[in-house]
């Protein structure tokens, strides 16, 4: 059995120590030069942050349909890169993951690649329409395992559709993720609607058109007594709707983007758009609710939604350009900017908002365990001393949708071990197979 | 003044009299037998339009005639934009071929904004109408045609009050007239139903009220917006007819202006829905003028842009005086 030792790391930024690794558990911690080395890999991680491995719970990977944007295998490379060891790869592929057929696809060829673990995110309704609901069980009951249900991309917004997917999924311990944006409210729109709005000509995207919907699906999720996760909640208005539903016992959980943790809606006074993105960017009120509502737990996750898109859907006329930006090779460092820097959150905070809390939300079996004698090897090393300039050409995303270009940003991962074995070593990926 | 007229929010004091000084040197152009200067003899000037407008852009292309500079008509409809080439290869086509100046007409916010800063082209960037944001030159030739009605064709519009009706959440141009009226010293009052306000617009430098007859009898002039119809399959009004009864300037509502005060409205006009037929044809109307001022306007920008402070100007200038 092949064995590693991670010699010197802080796990959660605690007291050094060295990490044993044998196949694909971690076999034994303790202090530091106390591992038998002979034999082993050793991976030299003095002054450097062990953290569980980031599970993602809101990756687009484009494949199969889009693989001028990025396939499985840069996606899941650019993942690897960014620290994750695990991603949930979202339904609106072409042809969209709403069988048994497209998920597994997607599964295996997450396999295949071996950057990380793929966890596929079926549709909750065929082809993304709202009206029919797709088989979902025969997606839960595949090889893929499938647990979290999405339209991701739109919002099942019919109440009865919702109601009875929220009621569906409880047969196999499932949960809708949604996309929370009425549709009427938002038609055309194309940035957050507010002072800016009206002063660029750009049609607003009002904050109720999320937080109706959240409001909405709560309490449906509480007459039904199912599980519900809200998808990118980007509003201060919206933090305060989930934070009421805990209080309440229901069993809502839900995520945040790091570009909704940093960035706001003044950016779009550049009319670049790069910085458009569905939910929009919002204020600074917005931005630090968000911030506050991760940090005492109401928002449970930070995902990336990774959506990436080839130039040209970017180098256009705002209206025209795509949604979305790319996010699983800067996560870390934006929330290290956004919460760890202000004190937010600590490491053990982090491992939580980025490991644990999603992996438990997608139902990851081997992901999300502390780093201990017996649980899995997915460990994401961290110097969070470093600074660097994100340069989009640089990135491993086949797409260059970056919204922090010449950006400095804080913090890098240095190595990632996915199942014990290293996927990137010294910031740079490494062959697995 | 900037390279670039993206927005009437760009001009300071001084930059929005420079262009309306210089514009009333170039209306005198207007009354000679030979309407040219050869100020711009010898630069490009590409007429962009990715809209239909040919009132904007017939205005654009006098203007530039006018002062010598070759001009190319590029139509979105009709060209390879509509089989599906990108506004980055239009630029880069446009740059290619030489264009000092481009005046842009875009259906998309922003678009003059993107060609301005994204380094696809070298050329001066001149926004002549992009989606619901700004429509900077309107804002000029209105703020020219008040100052030859109110203000001795000189000077600010300190204290003048102009007042907007209609549809401001749509139009580019009541953003513009705000930034720059208020920029020129006039109070600027919008009026509309609450549906075609934007949010925010408790922000801009203006007032703003729901109702047009309070606001009619202290008016130096009021500016009617085009409502297009169809807002009103949208649900931003009732009926055209509840519309007219509302916001329309009829008659009645113009017998309640002071003796000198005019009636503007940037075109095309929807008679009978926002203006009666009978106030657009009466005396206190300044409609055609408007157009005639937009030609004058649009040369200073261009002159300005352009010609800049190079041995042209002094060239121009001579002539100018000269007559």
């Amino acid at each position: 059995m092949s064995r590693l030792v991670i010699s010197g790391a802080s796990i959660l930024n605690r007291a050094p120590a060295d990490i044993v690794v044998a196949g694909d558990r971690i076999v034994e911690v303790g202090k530091p030069g106390s591992a038998d080395t002979s034999g082993a890999r050793v991976i030299d991680a003095d002054g450097l942050i062990a953290l569980p491995g980031f599970v993602d719970l809101h990756t687009h990977l484009r494949e199969p349909g889009r693989e001028d944007a990025e396939t499985v295998e840069t996606g899941t490379r650019a993942a690897a890169l960014g620290g994750f060891t695990c991603v949930h790869a979202m339904a609106n592929t072409e042809p969209v993951a709403d069988t048994a057929g497209v998920v597994e696809q997607v599964w295996r060829l997450g396999k295949e690649a071996g950057w990380c673990e793929v966890r596929p995110v079926g549709a909750v309704t065929v082809g993304l329409s709202g009206t029919h609901m797709a088989e979902l069980g025969a997606m839960a009951a595949s090889a893929a395992q499938v647990r979290l249900f999405s339209d991701d991309g739109k919002c099942v917004d019919d109440a009865v559709i919702m109601r009875r997917a929220l009621e569906y999924v409880k047969a196999f311990d499932g949960a809708i993720a949604q996309h929370a944006q009425e549709p009427r409210l938002t038609e055309g729109a194309q940035m957050n609607e507010g002072v800016l709005s009206g002063t660029l000509g750009l049609r607003g995207w009002p904050a109720v058109a999320e937080e109706a919907i959240i409001a909405r699906d709560v309490l449906l999720t509480q007459h039904v007594n199912s599980r519900l996760h809200v998808c990118h909640v980007s509003t201060a208005g919206s933090v305060e709707l989930i934070r009421w539903a805990k209080s309440k016992g229901i069993n809502v959980t839900a995520e945040v983007t790091p570009h909704h943790l940093l960035l706001t809606d003044e950016l779009a006074r550049s009319y670049d758009p790069h910085f458009k993105v569905n939910p929009p960017l919002r204020t600074t009120e917005d931005v630090l609710a968000l911030r506050e509502g991760l940090a005492d737990g109401t928002i449970d996750a930070v995902a990336t939604d990774h959506a990436p898109h080839p130039s040209e859907d970017k180098e256009c006329e705002w209206s025209a350009a795509a949604f979305g930006m790319l996010g699983l090779e800067t996560a870390l460092s934006v929330v290290i900017e956004s919460m760890v820097n202000t004190g937010l959150l600590d490491w053990a905070g982090v491992a939580d908002r980025m490991s644990v809390r999603p992996a438990a939300i997608g139902r990851v079996k081997d992901q999300g365990g502390l780093l201990e004698p017996g649980q899995p090897a997915h460990v994401t090393l961290v110097d969070e001393s470093v600074s660097w300039t994100v340069r989009p050409e640089e990135l491993a995303s086949r797409s260059r949708n970056t919204p922090y270009r010449e950006r400095v940003l804080p913090g890098r991962v240095v190595h990632t071990i996915f199942n014990g074995k290293p996927t990137v070593i010294d910031g740079r990926t490494e062959r697995v197979h | 003044m900037n390279k670039h007229l993206l927005s009437a929010g760009d001009l300071s004091r001084n930059d929005a009299l420079l262009v309306l000084d210089t514009a009333a040197q170039l209306a005198q152009v207007a009354d000679r037998p030979v309407k040219k200067l050869p100020t711009l003899r010898g630069r490009t000037v590409v007429n962009l339009f990715f809209e239909d407008s040919t009132r904007t852009r017939i205005s654009f292309e006098a203007a530039a005639k006018r002062l010598s500079a070759d001009v190319i008509n590029f139509s979105a409809k009709g060209s390879s934009v509509s089989k599906g080439e990108s506004l980055k290869d239009t630029a880069l086509t446009l740059e290619a071929m030489g264009a000092d100046a481009v005046v842009v007409r875009h259906g998309s916010s922003g678009a003059p904004h993107r060609l301005a800063n994204s380094g696809w082209i070298g050329g001066s960037v001149i926004n002549a109408g992009d989606g619901t944001h700004e429509h900077p030159t309107q804002a000029l030739l209105d703020a020219f045609t008040l100052r030859e009605k109110l203000a001795g064709g000189e000077g600010d519009l300190a204290g003048k009050k102009v007042t907007i009706v209609g549809d401001v959440l749509h139009s580019r141009v009541a953003r513009s007239n705000v930034l720059l009226l208020s920029t020129l010293g006039a109070d600027v009052t919008l009026v509309a139903p609450p549906t075609l306000l934007p949010v925010g617009v408790e922000t801009w430098p203006c007032k703003v009220s729901y109702d047009l007859d309070p606001v009619v009898p202290d008016s130096d002039a009021v500016m009617m917006l085009r409502v297009q119809l169809e807002r009103m399959t949208d649900s931003y009004f009732p009926t055209a007819r509840e519309y007219s009864r509302r916001y329309g300037l009829d008659n009645h509502r113009m017998s309640m202006l002071r003796e000198e005060s005019i009636v503007m409205h940037p075109g095309p006009m929807n008679r009978g829905m926002e203006i009666t037929a009978d106030v657009a044809d009466s005396r206190r109307s300044v409609i055609v003028e408007q157009v005639a001022n937009g030609v004058s306007v649009r040369m200073a920008v261009l002159y300005l842009l352009l010609g800049g402070y190079s041995p042209a100007q002094a060239e121009a200038e001579q002539t100018v005086e000269g007559s």
